[in-house]
């Protein structure tokens, strides 16, 4: 038996701060970010089923400035859940896992994501969407 | 010495007696999302506007529903398994573990059926 309890993973206190658990972490905090925009994504297939009243009423949360907001949250979760995603998958069948491709992957999916998020608001107010 | 049975060791399941099954549906609802996701995104963009008669138009065409009914069922899976390694990392307690456990599968099921429902309904114009 150890002489005292050994650390378990994931215990996020004895990690120092780099790029590594950085993002990392970022990926569980913006999944259950999105597990909460499919709540959001469900409302809204209910809405458009109940009509054109509540339809309105669901339209116009999403488009409060409060709305936005999350709209807007759950867009850059998206983009970079996907991207580091993409990231994990590529691990997964043995590619880049040296420590220059795992940075440059890193920082991929976090310039990626932030130009994605900046990409998709700039066309939805370049067509007038908001 | 090993106190390890042989079965176990053949086996190779470790504590959890699982694991890989979890690990590999993860996986793989990840790869299907990838394009279902953007198709979603891209056929929202793609619409002149997001009015509730376009998005019913758009909706009830064969393709867009039955996409879309994929779309939320493995979404709805893939993070039911994503948020479930959560609770288990981070949760402590069996008795709180174990009613967040509960309440998501069940929250998970509700949200995932209303939504996929919900388009049936305007698919088969209810």
């Amino acid at each position: 038996m150890p002489a005292r309890p050994r650390p378990l993973s994931p215990h996020l206190e004895i990690y120092r701060w780099q790029i590594g658990n950085t993002l990392s972490i970022l990926h569980r905090a913006t999944g259950i970010a999105l597990a909460f925009g499919l709540v959001a994504l469900s409302f809204w297939l209910v809405s458009l089923a109940g009509g054109e009243d509540s339809y309105r009423t669901a339209y116009r949360a999403f488009a409060s400035r409060l709305g936005l907001l999350f709209l807007a949250g759950w867009s850059f979760a998206f983009f970079y859940h996907l991207f580091n995603g993409l990231r994990h998958l590529f691990w997964d069948v043995g590619w880049g896992f040296e420590r220059r491709q795992r940075h440059a992957s890193g920082w991929f999916a976090v310039v990626g994501a932030v130009a994605s998020t900046a990409a998709l608001w700039a066309l939805l107010w370049r067509c007038g969407r908001l | 010495m090993s106190l390890r049975s042989p079965l176990g060791r053949v086996l190779g399941t470790g504590s959890a007696k699982d694991g890989t099954a979890h690990w590999w549906a993860e996986r793989v609802s990840s790869v299907a999302l990838v394009p279902l996701t953007l198709w979603f995104l891209f056929s929202l963009l793609l619409l002149p506007s997001l009015d509730f008669a376009v998005i019913r138009g758009w909706l009830e065409v064969p393709m867009s529903g039955f996409l879309s009914v994929l779309l939320v069922a493995v979404l709805t899976y893939h993070a039911y398994l994503g948020t479930t390694v959560v609770v288990e990392d981070y949760v402590h307690g069996d008795g709180p573990k174990l009613v967040l456990l509960l309440s998501l599968r069940f929250l998970y099921v509700l949200c995932g059926g209303a939504g996929i429902f919900a388009i049936l309904r305007i698919a088969f114009g209810s």
